[in-house]
């Protein structure tokens, strides 16, 4: 057995740099019991990194480790001592990307972050490519919503149709709207989970800057982590934007009778619940009102569902870096999906997008089931 | 109205370095001698010390001091020992006033200089308040030898046995139709593993069978009016719709009963009848009607029990009862309840039926339980592997931030039980094991010995999705051992929640009826949790067992005694001082409206109608002062809180 001494100096260093809570932990195991690593058996063990983060010994930041943590929340949310479990991957990354030695293709991430504007290594002024024919108006301050397309709804092809979706239903239902353009920046909030915390705020500072200075006020996100980080984590008090996702929005529109969804769809649905909408910001039911106002629709339950939904595995960061073909939770959820009897994996989210719809391909279940965006399943059943 | 020249003596006390560390407490003394009327200041290390009282005493003698101001800690410590101290010198003990420089200054100032100079605002207004104080005379008042305790559980009884042995009156009012509480559903207790019911019993038929105990079962306390010494107590009495004179507890009407119902004391896992006592050794044996469930309370016919009775006991025009009870001290004694697992989904509690809470497993143990003692699944098998859970709701700030303390004994009771009755395996998932006691860390390691599995971690989640064959058919308790590291699925055939403990329903009620606090959890708090843990800030109310945190039955069983030793000490006494600042009203300015008559909330004013003025009760008033800011006339003051009393103190603290 190895002999070490406690370095207390690297205890108060992840302390302050935003893993407050570390030394509450009580090592009880409730985390890495709870988490989805133990449905593939995976090394990565919260409460043995938080251990060795606690005396700082050697161990907690290697790769499989301390960059395993998809940040679902599932150990947050359980925890009996309440302790941020993320703030401390947060921040014990945060010392990582001090010292450079942070994984291969994340550090591409954080140099296109910084060139780009981007996560995806694309270019910057290709950004609205994605409306093609579509051409949405240019938000100038006299429209009533700021519609924040992700970048990997606006560079991936297959998320692309998130985007697309969108903008037919919110034009069909005359909703005021507009997109800046290639000005726009990535908001942030995954490249904050890798440890970029410098990244992530000058991020923040330059949207929250170039909204003011349209005059946005009202912002609908088509992803939940910007509409996560927007809400919980930009800076400022009281934010003078109010933002949204969008299957809130979609969902008063339902309720205020502005959307008819009227075009059957015959099939067993299911919804996959983003870690990033339900858990981290406690939206669970529009998305399910959307869905079972479809007629046609048979609306089932997966065996994890709510709060206890299963992790796709892309949030944290995991969506940029490579996953044993045997680990990818979306296999799980695949088949989880097959197995409450369902023909459309629905979900909100384009990490979601790309994990499931990867599995999808990967575990040979094309033919028995479609995975889609919940804005993809409205425009089908508003007939656009 | 100052009617003698005042000759005021100064004490600051250092409170070892609690005060001397922060304030410069020479300069504070120093600067009080040069105030107005200050015949001598002085520091001392320790004024409530004997030495430093003598200081006073010898003081009021040798120089005349007619005014004495001690500098020191809160009232609440020590005004009554400078008081006495007064009085020891002759002087009348209202001519003292303490100024607060320990917790309202020393503790919480950083800056040594702004604590000295507050130490000296606080001593100049209590220095220039005293010239105004007026000799008083505190009243005494006849203590009510009687005692009351609410809650007939092992705490209540026992505190009610100690006190009655003593010779003295007991009202026991416990709300179920028997006394017992959480013990009498007990099998084994640890550490001892004594029967729980061949303890519990012969204390039972004591208090059902002593002469100075008043047992009022099926009751409930309604109303407490009154103050320490001289309570006044509503109990309603439920309705048993069976005479207690009459009936023999032979049990026949209990066997003819036809209709049926969930047994409470069973935890819901057997049926009883509608007319029904809990438990067959129960105290009283007088059985009582559930009227919802009772044939002939809901469809006028049927009266099988009348008809079998040969007492003639049952009388269904039996009404509720309003009785009053005179009493001089309370103990609060009303336990616990257990947490409701079901709102924990990962357990799997309401979903799986060999999920059972620990009160259901004690019930299953039990011989008079619905399996009669046996270890049994619900299908009759006998388990092979079993799986306790600890921590059910403490520990986690989901729910109950708190340790519940008898849940890791209570835990390995049962592993020993399951063992020792169906040589089952037994996994015991815990996150800390807690056994401080006598006996208790023995008790672990017997278990350990016995061959019960010990793993370090908190269960992630129970379920009864098999991988592997050997987990068809079982349930599966997942949980990660903290210890080795690894992840473990671990098939059992049932699984026990060691829930925590919560404060009993009804308790935030209790609490608003006799004037006492209850904490964040709603356990009540204690006059001081180490030094008064027995006494409230209610005098005259007291606090046994569970009611005031979780503990095991020994503990409960030591501070009901606390508790009675505390009532007892009270009662003994006879008489009681009541305090001398109590409010009075000025007959010639009273115009009669009675609006203090409305606002007091102790009862402590009444209206004469002939003078119409309002009068009030010395010996109810407790100087609040509501009456006083409530006249319209300003016909009311509070004797040592006068107007000039309060805005010369206030003028001398901002000079
Ligand atoms: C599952 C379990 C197993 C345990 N096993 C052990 C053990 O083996 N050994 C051990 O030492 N300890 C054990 N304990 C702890 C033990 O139960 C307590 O120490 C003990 O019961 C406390 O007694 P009590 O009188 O304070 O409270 P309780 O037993 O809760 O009694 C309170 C009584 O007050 C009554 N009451 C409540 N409110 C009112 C009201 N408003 N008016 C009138 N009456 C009221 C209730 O009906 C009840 O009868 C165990 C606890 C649990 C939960």
């Amino acid at each position: 057995m190895e002999t070490c001494s406690p370095f207390i100096e690297v205890n108060e260093a992840i302390r302050e740099m935003g893993g407050e809570d570390l030394n509450n932990c009580m090592q009880c195991g409730l985390c890495t019991g709870s988490c989805p690593w133990r449905l593939v058996d995976g090394d990565f063990s919260v409460r043995q990194m938080i251990r060795l983060a606690q005396l700082g010994l050697e161990g907690y930041e290697s790769d499989d480790v301390l960059y395993g943590c998809t940040t679902c929340g599932v150990c947050v949310q359980r925890c009996p001592r309440e302790v941020a479990i993320i703030d401390i991957m947060r921040s014990v990354r945060s010392m990582i990307m001090e010292t450079g030695a942070i994984p291969k293709p994340l550090q591409a991430v954080v140099g296109s972050i910084h060139s780009n504007r981007n996560p995806w290594g694309e270019d910057a002024e290709k950004r609205v490519a994605w409306q093609k024919e579509l051409e949405v108006p240019v938000f100038d301050g006299t429209q009533e919503y700021f519609l924040f397309v992700c970048c990997t709804s606006a560079y991936d092809r297959r998320s692309q149709q998130i985007a697309r979706s969108m903008v037919k239903i919110l034009r069909a239902v005359g909703v005021s709207f507009g997109i800046i353009g290639n000005e726009e920046s990535c908001c942030g909030e995954s490249v904050r989970k890798i440890g970029a915390e410098e990244a992530f705020q000058t991020l923040a500072a330059k949207n929250l800057g170039l909204w003011g200075e349209k005059g946005v006020q009202k912002i609908i996100t088509t992803s939940p982590h910007c509409f996560y980080t927007i809400r919980e984590e930009y800076p400022g008090e009281d934010s003078p934007v109010q933002v949204q996702h969008y299957t809130q929005v979609l969902a008063s529109l339902l309720a205020e009778g502005r959307i008819a969804l009227e075009e059957p769809i015959e099939a067993m649905v299911t919804y996959h619940d983003p870690c990033y909408l339900g858990r981290h910001s406690g939206v669970y039911d529009p998305p399910r009102s959307l869905l079972t106002s479809i007629p046609g629709v048979e609306f089932v339950e997966m065996d994890r569902n709510r709060e206890n939904s299963l992790c796709c595995g892309g949030g944290g960061g995991r969506v940029w870096m490579e996953t044993k073909a045997e680990q990818r939770f979306s296999d799980l959820r695949i088949q989880e999906a097959l197995d409450a009897g369902a023909r459309i994996l629905a979900t909100a989210c384009p990490y979601c997008i790309t994990m499931l719809e990867d599995s999808r391909k990967t575990t040979g279940a094309e033919d028995k089931i479609e995975v889609l965006d919940v804005s993809e399943i409205v425009v089908r059943a508003m007939g656009l | 109205m100052i009617r003698e020249i005042p000759r005021v003596g100064v004490y600051v006390c250092h409170c070892g370095a609690n005060i001397a560390a922060k304030v410069d407490v020479e300069e504070v003394a120093r600067f009080a001698s040069k105030l107005d009327f200050v015949e001598s200041a002085r520091d001392y290390k320790f004024m409530c010390s004997d030495p430093g009282q003598q200081l006073v005493v010898d003081d009021i003698r040798e120089k005349g001091l007619n005014r004495i101001v001690v500098a020191s800690c809160s009232p609440r410590m020590h005004e009554k020992t400078f008081r006495k101290a007064c009085q020891k010198a002759g002087l009348n003990p209202y001519y003292f006033q303490m100024a607060c420089i320990r917790e309202h200054d020393a503790w919480v100032t950083e800056d040594p200089g702004e604590a000295t100079d507050k130490a000296k605002e606080l001593v100049q207004g209590a220095v220039s308040r005293v010239l105004h104080h007026e000799s008083l005379v505190p009243r005494t008042v006849d203590i009510n030898p009687n005692v009351l305790v609410i809650g007939g559980g092992i705490a209540g009884m026992q505190a009610a046995l100690t006190i009655a042995d003593a010779g003295k009156t007991v009202y026991l009012v416990e709300r179920e139709p028997c006394i017992g509480g959480n013990m009498a559903k007990f099998d084994k207790t640890f550490p001892t593993l004594d029967c729980a019911a061949c303890i519990l019993t012969p204390k039972m038929v004591a208090v059902g069978q002593h002469e100075n105990i008043e047992l009022l079962t099926y009751s409930e306390v309604v109303d407490v009016e009154g103050f320490v010494g001289n309570f006044k107590a509503t109990v309603r009495k439920k309705p048993r719709y069976v005479d207690m004179d009459k009936c023999t507890g032979c049990g026949v009407c209990n066997e003819k009963c036809p209709a049926k119902a969930i047994s409470e004391f069973d935890q819901g896992l057997s049926k009883r009848k509608a007319i029904y006592s809990p438990f067959p050794q129960a105290v009283p044996n007088t059985p009582v009607i559930d009227r919802d469930m009772c044939i002939y309370f809901k469809k006028g016919k049927c009266r099988a029990c009348e008809k079998f009775c040969e007492a003639d006991a049952i009388d269904f025009d039996q009404q509720e009862e309003k009785i009053t009870l005179d009493v001089g001290a309370i103990i609060v004694a009303t336990g616990f309840k257990p947490f409701d697992p079901s709102v924990a989904e990962r357990y799997g509690y309401g979903k799986y039926p060999e999920v059972y809470t620990s009160l259901e497993f004690e019930r299953v143990n039990n011989a008079t339980g619905p399996t009669e003692g046996q270890i049994r699944l619900k299908d009759g098998r006998v388990p092979e592997t079993m799986a306790i859970i600890h921590c059910v709701g403490s520990r986690d700030k989901n729910h109950n931030a708190y340790c519940s303390r008898v849940c890791c004994m209570y835990s390995m009771k049962y592993a020993h039980l399951i063992r020792e009755k169906t040589g089952a395996n037994v996994y015991e998932f815990y996150i800390d094991i807690r056994s401080p006691g006598k006996g208790y860390e023995e008790f672990y390691n017997r278990v350990q010995s016995e061959g019960v599995q010990f793993i370090r971690g908190n269960v992630a989640g129970v379920t009864d999705k098999a991988i592997g064959e050997d987990e068809k058919g079982k349930l599966i308790v997942l949980a990660e051992d903290s210890l080795s590291g690894r992840f473990l699925r671990v098939p059992v055939d049932a699984v026990v929640l060691s829930v925590g403990l919560e404060a009993a329903e009804g308790a935030e009620a209790v609490a608003r009826m006799v004037g006492i606090s209850q904490d964040q959890d709603g356990w009540f708090n204690e006059l001081h949790p180490k030094l008064a843990p027995q006494a409230t800030p209610s005098d005259g109310i007291f606090l046994a067992g569970c009611c005031q945190g979780p503990k095991d039955i020994p503990d409960t069983v030591s501070t009901a005694n606390g508790a009675a030793a505390e009532a007892l000490s009270l009662i003994m006494r006879e008489k009681v001082e009541v305090e001398a600042a109590v409010s009075s009203i000025d007959a010639e300015r009273c115009m009669g409206c009675r609006q203090c008559e409305t606002i007091c909330m102790f009862d402590a004013i009444e209206y004469d109608s002939a003078l119409n003025v309002c009068v009030v009760n010395e010996a109810i008033c407790k100087g609040c002062g509501l009456c006083a800011s409530t006249c319209p006339n300003k016909a009311i003051g509070v004797r040592h809180f006068g107007n000039e009393q309060i805005l010369s103190e206030m003028e001398g603290v901002m000079l």
